[in-house]
Formats: structure tokens, sequence, C-alpha cells
């Protein structure tokens, strides 16, 4: 039953008061038809006696008190569905905006969707290769995991995220994810480079994209991300998809929230943000996983820039929290030429240890990884006593460690924007680095492991002077110079 | 059952009038779909509920049914190895019931009332019995023997009491009281999560908890009935330190808590626990393990029960003497949910918007834990250890949770990102981290372990302290202008740290260390140490000696073959007297 009512109240910012309304339920989706026929959606925050505190989408200009018509739908925001949304534009509430035709739906569903009972997710474990060494060697992804990327304002956060995009297979099948793209607030020219790029290599097809971009409705953003994530849920788990789910950025996101509270006027947790930040984050991000018995998974990689590059600001921070890891970009890294920029000792991947090993990669990548981590943390160490002492002032062995600072980062960690590595060859580098040290050193590996991969290595590196002479990395060096040359 | 109207909905509160009888703390049921909710506020005949589901689609005018029953669990036999959700609902059952997905308004028997288990009496006909007794028994698990208790408050003389297999609803026993009254007892319990359960008294925690991770057991010891908090930012391990304790942690139950944090790591729990074997029995872990699941998607109000809920069933099981340690992953959660709620109230916020009782909040809740002597026959004693996990924002030490939860625990084990970096982990801060439970717990080492294993530990200590401080001096002079006798010190805390301290969970054998095992390795490296001291040992020839590399896989070393250890003691002896006649051909 449909009841229209001329009562608007009070306007405050995104948010409009309507009076004497009955039978309005909490978190219902209504209309807004201004004077001049134009039509708005909003939302129900809360209902008191006969008020409702509604909040619009598209904002609340140009909505007066007297003329303006609110008629309350009895439902929820629902998303059309069905399998032709793969190729398709939306905007942020889930309308076409393509140009093309509307959905024609097999089903709809609440963009809320509902909590994944624990019981019933299947734990992520299976490898995924994104050709990225720093992610798949240091901090392997997994299906069904979120990983996001904390990056700062200039770096390239957005490159990174449309290179695994294109590259992310599970190894051993040429199986291709479907994507799921969500921009909040991003520029036109962001959003396009991710469309240009996913139009050039023919995943187009395989893409739904949801866009709310800088110059969309604010509030608009607070749907956009669950839109997004209610088509790769049917994705998923209704067409048996691997859904690689992109939200770009989430920190435009969380002010779009926080703007909502200040209008409110609750009582701001840290930074201004309301205290349920946390909360409204997790239900966002924890709709990522698999099902036990189905066969399709949510992998979800957000973008969030850190304001001032903190990582303690509540906005990373909080998501730190929520997510399984973290690959961090570092500005100083991006300085000195390095790209991708990743931070390799604050970065994690909290899902790694299942994923890796015997049968899924290798035997020796978790030792491997555990070795590379503590030998680039001490390198890194030693690199900063160089900077106080001088290298001079080093001994021996940390000598070499600072060394092995510098060639992780240009061999392991800098890669190509279209270089795709496979695991073995990742895995083949970081033995390569470490057998710059002495077997001594290397405490975090299994003796097997030295045996197999280490010795194949030190032997060579000694009787070439102990210096790094490996086939692969000094063609990568040699690309390297050239392309200096050409520039 | 009376009735009220809903006036308010905002988010998980709803306001509602013409809720007379209306008392603190009772369930109510809210709206057509009989969502579950609890009082938290009286004002005349109004009422603020917390609704323990999502309340999308309630509307003003709605019903609420009142229960006059405050929010319980339903305790006996069947309650290890389930999982539940904050308010005890059955997650398996859920799923079989609605599917893949959480949906509204579902409720099941926390217990399965159907299974009939064997009911084995130990008291008889005639017998006199008050509250706590221990009326009978029933294999629970291949680990765990259920107790069934006469439930506090019940006193009088056994009238009739059975033998065989029985449901948890079925009549075990009969009482007659001092009135004349007959009562009939079942297996299954019911007991208000906000009220702990009645002791006889509280006893001083006097030995120690241990937990197979070195750091702990050796440097900052919990005891048997202690608190101890785990703080840290994102990324230090904080959940691989509860897993790591859950899976070793010398108690006879466990009662797992993941309160608001990520449903992927309870699902790990879920995988892993089931396989992985107890090292003492053999058997699953899982077969002594409460799980209770409020992850961080699912509705806020359910998870600030959550931690009732689980302290009250460790509570139950203490009654029957079991020693429990329970682990609340994170306290935090807990926290925000009580924010959440009281921002909603309009009430005025404290630090960071955390209402101001959120100190007395955390303090009632550590305060549940302790060594206690249980109450009714036979005389047994029985302890709650609590190990909570806090997650500071940023890994903030000055967060109200942690500095609230610092006051009342008694062990503090500091979580550092820099070493999360460094791939150290546990990665506990061993210059910050302390444990005041040293003095309660010096007997039992004495006696237990070894009479210089205290000794050992001070010196490991002081060489780590040491070490520190060097550090700084090095940074400042560079390593060749310290003398030798503090090379060696680095020398020596480097190998505590690197091959002591360091643990890896993922590896099947350091994953898990014996005391035993562990006054050995520290032996080994202490007199490493002395010996070395004694001849005033070159550094460069000490750096070069091959046995750096036995002392480095002293970890990987089987707790059966810890002998081997004993033989690396002479060893490293030999060793270093082999130095001393290096140095002295160079000379």
């Amino acid at each position: 039953m449909k009841v229209e009512y001329k009562a608007v109240s009070d306007i405050a910012g995104p948010l409009l008061f309507v009076e004497g309304v009955s039978g309005v339920k909490y978190g219902e989706l209504c209309s807004i038809i201004l004077p001049d026929g134009e039509v708005r959606t909003g939302k129900v925050l809360e209902v008191h006696q006969d008020k409702a505190m509604i909040q619009v989408f598209e904002g609340t200009r140009g909505i007066d008190i007297p003329e303006s018509t609110i008629v309350f739908h009895g439902k929820t925001i629902e998303l059309p569905l069905s399998p032709d949304i793969l190729g398709r534009v939306f905007d942020g509430l889930g309308k076409t905006i393509d140009g093309k035709p509307p959905i024609l739906p097999d089903k709809r569903a609440d963009i809320n969707g509902s909590p994944i009972n624990p019981y019933a997710r299947e734990y992520p474990d299976e490898f995924i290769q994104t050709g990225i060494s720093t992610i798949d060697g240091l901090n392997p992804l997994v299906r069904g995991q979120k990983l996001p990327f904390f990056s700062g304002s200039g770096l390239p956060h957005n490159r990174l995220a449309a290179q695994v995009a294109r590259q992310a297979r599970v190894l051993g099948t040429e199986e291709e994810f479907s994507v799921v793209f969500a921009a909040m607030g991003i520029t036109f020219e962001e959003a396009e480079f991710f469309h240009s790029d996913f139009e050039r290599t023919g995943a187009l097809e395989r893409v739904v994209m949801f866009l709310n971009l800088a110059n969309d409705p604010t509030i608009e953003r607070l749907s956009t991300p669950r839109a997004a994530l209610t088509a790769a849920e049917y994705l998923a788990f209704d067409l048996e998809m691997h859904v690689l789910v992109i939200l770009t950025d989430m920190t435009n996101y969380c002010e779009a929230l926080r703007e909502i509270s200040a209008a409110r006027k609750e009582v701001p947790g840290r930074r201004g943000y309301p205290g349920y930040l946390y909360t409204d984050l997790a239900s966002v991000y924890e709709r990522a996983g698999r099902i036990k018995n189905r066969k399709g998974s949510i992998t979800l990689m957000p973008v969030l820039s850190m304001p001032e590059d903190d990582k303690t600001h509540p906005i990373p921070d909080l998501t730190g929290y929520i997510t399984e890891g973290q690959i961090i970009f570092s500005r100083s890294l991006e300085r000195k030429g390095v790209s991708p920029p990743i931070d390799v000792l604050p970065s994690l991947s909290r899902l790694k240890d299942k994923g890796i090993g015997e049968g899924k990669t290798r035997e020796d990548h978790a030792d491997l990884y555990n070795q590379l981590y503590a030998v680039y943390s001490k390198g890194k160490e030693a690199a900063e006593l160089a900077v106080i002492l001088g290298e001079a002032a080093l001994t021996d062995i940390d000598k070499i460690y600072l060394k092995f600072v510098d060639a992780f980062e240009e061999e392991y960690v800098s890669q190509g924007e279209y270089e795709n590595r496979s695991i073995e060859e990742t895995l083949e580098l970081g033995w390569k680095l470490l057998s710059m040290l002495p077997k001594r050193e290397l405490k975090r590996v299994r003796d097997e492991f030295i045996d197999k991969y280490y010795s194949r290595y030190r032997k060579e590196a000694s009787g070439e002077g102990g210096d790094l002479k490996n086939p692969i990395a000094s063609d990568r060096l040699e690309k390297k110079e050239t392309k200096k040359k050409e520039r | 059952m009376k009735n009220g109207r809903i006036i308010r909905v905002s988010g998980p509160l709803i306001e509602a009038c013409e809720m007379k009888g209306a008392r603190m703390f009772d369930v109510v049921k809210v709206g057509e779909e009989h969502l579950l909710g609890e009082i938290i506020g009286l004002d005349r005949d109004k009422a603020s509920i917390q609704v323990y589901e999502e309340t999308e689609g309630i509307g003003v005018g709605e019903p609420v049914y009142l229960t006059g029953e405050p929010l319980s669990v339903t305790l006996g036999p069947g309650l290890i190895e389930s999982i539940y959700d904050g308010i005890q609902r059955p997650l398996k059952i859920i799923q079989e019931e609605v599917g893949d997905f959480i949906t509204r308004g579902v409720s099941a028997n926390a217990l399965d009332p159907e299974k009939k288990w064997e009911f084995i009496p130990e008291k008889k006909k005639g017998d006199r019995i008050s509250g706590g007794d221990i009326l009978g028994r029933v294999k629970e698990t291949v680990l765990v023997e259920h107790r069934v208790m006469v439930p506090p408050g019940v006193e009088g003389v056994l009238k009739e009491i059975k033998k065989g297999k029985y449901t948890i609803k079925d009549t075990i026993a009969v009482i007659k009281s001092k009135n004349g009254k007959e009562e009939k007892i079942q297996m299954e319990q019911r007991w208000p999560v906000r009220k702990p359960r009645p002791i006889k008294r509280r006893l001083p925690p006097t030995e120690p908890l241990f937990t197979g991770q070195r750091i702990i057991d050796t440097f900052f010891p919990i005891a048997r009935g202690g608190t101890a908090c785990i703080p840290g930012p994102f990324g230090s391990g904080k959940t691989v330190m509860q897993h790591q304790l859950a899976k070793w942690t010398e108690a006879e139950i466990v009662v797992y808590i993941g309160c608001g944090e990520r449903g992927n790591e309870m699902t790990d729990v879920l995988n892993e626990f089931p396989r992985l074997k107890d090292p003492k029995s053999g058997e699953p872990l899982m077969k002594r393990i409460v799980l209770l699941a409020n992850t961080s998607n699912m509705p806020v109000a359910a998870r600030e029960a959550s931690i009732y809920t689980g302290i009250t069933i460790a509570e139950y099981f203490r009654d029957m003497g079991y020693s429990i340690a329970l682990m609340a992953d994170s306290t935090s959660r807990w926290a925000e949910a009580l924010r959440e709620i009281s921002g909603r109230l309009e009430e005025m916020p404290g630090e960071e918007g955390y209402p101001a009782y959120l100190g007395s909040n955390v303090a009632q809740f550590y305060e549940r834990a302790g060594k206690v002597e249980c109450i009714g026959e036979p005389d047994r004693e029985g302890a709650i250890s609590v190990i909570g996990a806090v997650s500071p924002p940023g890994g903030d030490l000055s967060d109200p949770v942690v500095q609230n939860t610092l006051r009342v625990v008694k062990v503090f084990w500091s979580l550092k990102a820099e070493l999360a970096y460094a791939r150290h982990f546990p990665a506990i801060d061993w210059l910050t981290s302390y444990s005041l439970y040293l003095d309660n717990i010096r007997d039992y080492f004495d006696r237990e372990i070894a009479e210089d294993f205290i000794k050992l530990e001070q010196e490991a200590m002081r060489l780590l302290e040491e070490e520190a401080e060097l550090q700084e001096m090095v940074r400042l002079v560079g390593i060749d202008a310290i003398s030798s006798k503090e090379r060696r010190i680095l020398l020596v805390s480097r190998m505590l740290r690197e091959d002591y301290l360091h643990q890896n969970a993922m590896h099947e054998i350091d994953t898990y260390t014996s005391m035993k095992k562990q006054y050995l390795m520290l032996k080994n490296i202490i007199n490493f140490y002395h010996e070395a001291e004694e001849i005033d040992a070159d550094i460069k020839s000490l750096e070069n000696l091959d046995i750096l590399t036995d002392i480095a896989r002293m970890k990987y070393v089987e707790e059966e073959k810890k002998e081997k250890l004993v033989e690396l003691y002479e060893a490293i002896s030999k060793a270093i007297s082999g130095v001393t006649a290096k140095r002295e051909e160079e000379q």
C-alpha cells in the first residue's frame, strides 16, 4: 500500500524529516517527488512516533518544504539481477547508466545482504597467482580473501589493481575472474582508466561496473559498495563464478558516512567518524568469502588512500582490523623509482599459510618468505645504521645485508606493469637473492630446502665472485638500463 | 505474555511504550517476527531495548512481547564441540534451517533436546543434597566428563535418582525440599548471563598455566585462574596468538569467543581444531572446546552479549571442578558495541565516545575469572583463566579499552608492530610486557621444573635488557667501538631472540614446547654465555662456531628426542674450549 505524504518538516544537509506519517518501517526505501516532477530516492534512517528521518541519496538541493511529496515503498533498496549484468555499467544505486535498456531481472536482492553464517564458510585456501612477486611470493592472495591496498594520493594503486584484475589466475587453471568494479568518489579519468583497460584486454564482458564519481551525489556512495557486493554475491553464489571485487576509494565512502553521521548530530568517535564505523565497514568487507558446497567465491580488493599516508588514521586502521591483511604502498619507494612501490615489511596476507606449500605452490614457499622478510628487515636496520655512522662502520655481514636490500628492491619488488611472473620465477628469484648471504644466517629455513634450493645459487654465486650474476637478474638489469636510455 | 508498542526505531535500538511490568535486562521479543531483544533502560512505562538482530523493516506501532526472563544460557551436556552465536544460538542448526546466510527471527535449541546421554548417578536415594552437589556423570566427549550438578539454590533430600539413557529434558532426580515440595531435576539448567554463578570462596592463583609458548611460559607466565591481555595493532598476530593458546594451553576446557572478528578466522578455528591433536591425550582438540562466533558483520548487540554468554558457560564448567581457559578476541569490539548502543541511547560520552561505565564493565568481566572453591559436595577447585585480546586503534596503548583493561589484568603481553614486520613471532615485546604472577608461582617452578630455572630466566632477561641499551650505543658509535664482552652479550641475546623467543606457530614441532624442553634450551644458551665469558672468548671465533647452527635448531628437536639437548650442553662447553685454544695459537 503506497501512501503519499506532503509533510516535510525540515531539511538538514542530506537529511529530510517528515511528520505525521504512520506505518513507516526502519530502513525502507522512499521516493521524493519534487514540484518539477523530478524523483529522488531516500532511505529511512530512524522512525520516532509519527516522524521519520530520511537520507536522500541524490542530495537535498531543490527540495522544498511545502510542495515536495514523499512516497514510502515498504521495502528496502533492491538490485535487479540477471546474468545480463555482466558487461554493464550502473550508478551507485544500481540503475543502468550505459544507455542500454534496463535489466530484466531473474531475481531482486536486498543490497544489504545477510551475514554469512560462519559455520557455512569454506576457508579460503586456493592460491591466486597475480604474477606480482611481492604479492605472490610474500603476501599470497587466496580465493575468498579480502586484501586491501593502503595507498596514498598520487601513488599507483589503481594501476596495480588493474594489473591484478588482468593477471589473476588460480594456479593450474586458465579460468579467469569476473570483476565487479565499484567506484566511489573517484574522478572520471580514474574510472576511465579502468574502463579502457578492461576494454583493451577484452575483459569488459566479464566486468560489472558501479560508478559513483566525484561529481555524483555523495550519499549515493553509501549504497555503491553494497550494490556491487550484491551483484558479486549473485555472480558467485548463484552463477558459480569466481569474482574479484575492486572497491575504490573506500576513504570517500567513509567520508560520506561521516557526513550523514554529522547531519544526524551523533556523538562522534575518532576524527569525527561515527562510533559504528567498524561495524559498518565490516558489513561491507565481510561479504567476501567462500561458502561450503558452492562453487563460486568473492575475493575483495578494497583500495583506500590513507590521509597523510597515516596508517593509524581510523579508516585504514579499522579496515586493517577487518580485512585479512593489507598491501601497503610507500611514497619513499615510489621516489626511489621502485614500481610498484609496495612496502613489504608492514604488508601482510593473513591467509597465506593455508594457500601455499606443497601441492599448492611449492614446499619451500613458507620458509622462503619468512626468511626473506627477516633478512630484508635486518637489512633495513643496517641501512638505518649506515645513515648514521656511514657504511664503513658496518660489520662485514651487515654490509652484505645492506647490499641485499638494494638488490631486493630492485629485482624482487620492482616489476613491469605488464610483467606477469609465474610463482616459480618468483620463488627462484627469492632463493637467488638469499644466496647473497652465508648459510649460517638463514635460520628460518629448513635444512632440506637449503640443500635443495639455496646450494644451487650459492655455488654459482661463490663461483662468480659472490656477486649476483644470474641469467634472470642480469637480463632484467639490462632491460632496465635500456629503458632508462630510451627515456 | 504482556506486550508493549514500538515508538522509535534507530538501528539496533528500539524504544517501546506501555511496558509496565518490564524489568531491567529482561528479554523481550520485538515485532511480528519476534526478534530477540533485551531491555537496557526504563523510563516510566517506556523501555529502551537493544535488539540482537537486524531491525530493518520494523516500524512504529509493532508489538513488543515481554518474556519476564533475563537473558540466559542453557547449560547441560552437549555444550562441548558446539558453535554458537553471541546469544547461544547454534550456528550449525541455523544453517540447516535457513541456509548459508543468517536471516532474521531464527530460533533454535542451544542443546539437542532429542539426544540421549548415559547418566551414571553418584548420589543415592535418601542423600541430603544442596546446590552445586554432583548428582552424577555423563561422558560428554572422550575428553570431557560432564558432572551433572544440583542447580544453585535447590536443597533437600533425594527422593529418587535414575540411571540410564536420558535426554536433557528428562527428569533424572526428584528432590524433596524442607517445606515438603518436590522438585524435579533435569540435566539441563538455565542461568542468566549477567549474573556470576555462586562459589564457596575465591583462592589465590598459585600454579602457572602452561601454554607451550616459550616467551610466555618462561618470561611472562599466566597463573591458573589468572587474567591476561594481549593488546596490539592489526597484523601483530593477536589472533594467531589466541589460537595458539586455545590449542596448547593446559586447560581441561577452552571457551573461545570470536567477538566481532573475521568470519574466515572462525572458519579456520572450525577446520583446524577438530584436526589438531591434544598433546596429552592424542584426541582431537575440538573435544574440549566451546566456540562462540559473533563475527563483525553479525548484529552488534549480540556481540555485546557474547562475552557474558561465554563466561557463563565457562563458570558452569568451573563449577564442575575444571580448569577453563577463556579467550576473547577481541574485547575492543565488545567495547565498541557498548559505545554504539550508548550513542544511540544518547548517553553522555566519556573518553573517545565510550560510555563512562566502560571501566566498570571491563572490571566486572575480568573479575569473573579466578581460582575458586566450588559450592557443593564433593570438595573441588575450579579455575577460569581469561585471556582477552584488545585491538587499540593504531596500536595506541592510551586507548581507553586498553587502559581500563590494564587496570584489572595481571599479565600484559604487549605486541609490537616492528617485531611483526620482522616476522618475529610471537611479536611479544619482552621489554614492556609483564606478569605479576611471578611471585605467586615461583615455588611451583622451583619444585616442578628445576631449581635453577628462575635464575636462568632472570639472567636471560638481564641479557635482553642490556642488549637494548647496547644497541642504542652501537647505533651511535658503531659495532667496533664496543668491548668484546659487550659484543658477547649482543651475540647471546640475539641467540635468545632468534633461537628461543622466536617461535613458529605453523611449524609442526616448534608450535609447542614443553616446559622441560624450554628449560633445556634456555640452559644451553646461558651455558654458552657463561663458558664464553669465563675464558673471555674472542668474538670473531665465537661467531664462526658451527655449534651456533645446532643452537639455532634446538627448537626443531622433537619432544621425544629432547635428550639430544642434554648432549648439546656438553658439546657447547667443548666447542668453546676449542675457541681459547685457537686464540692462544694466534697469539
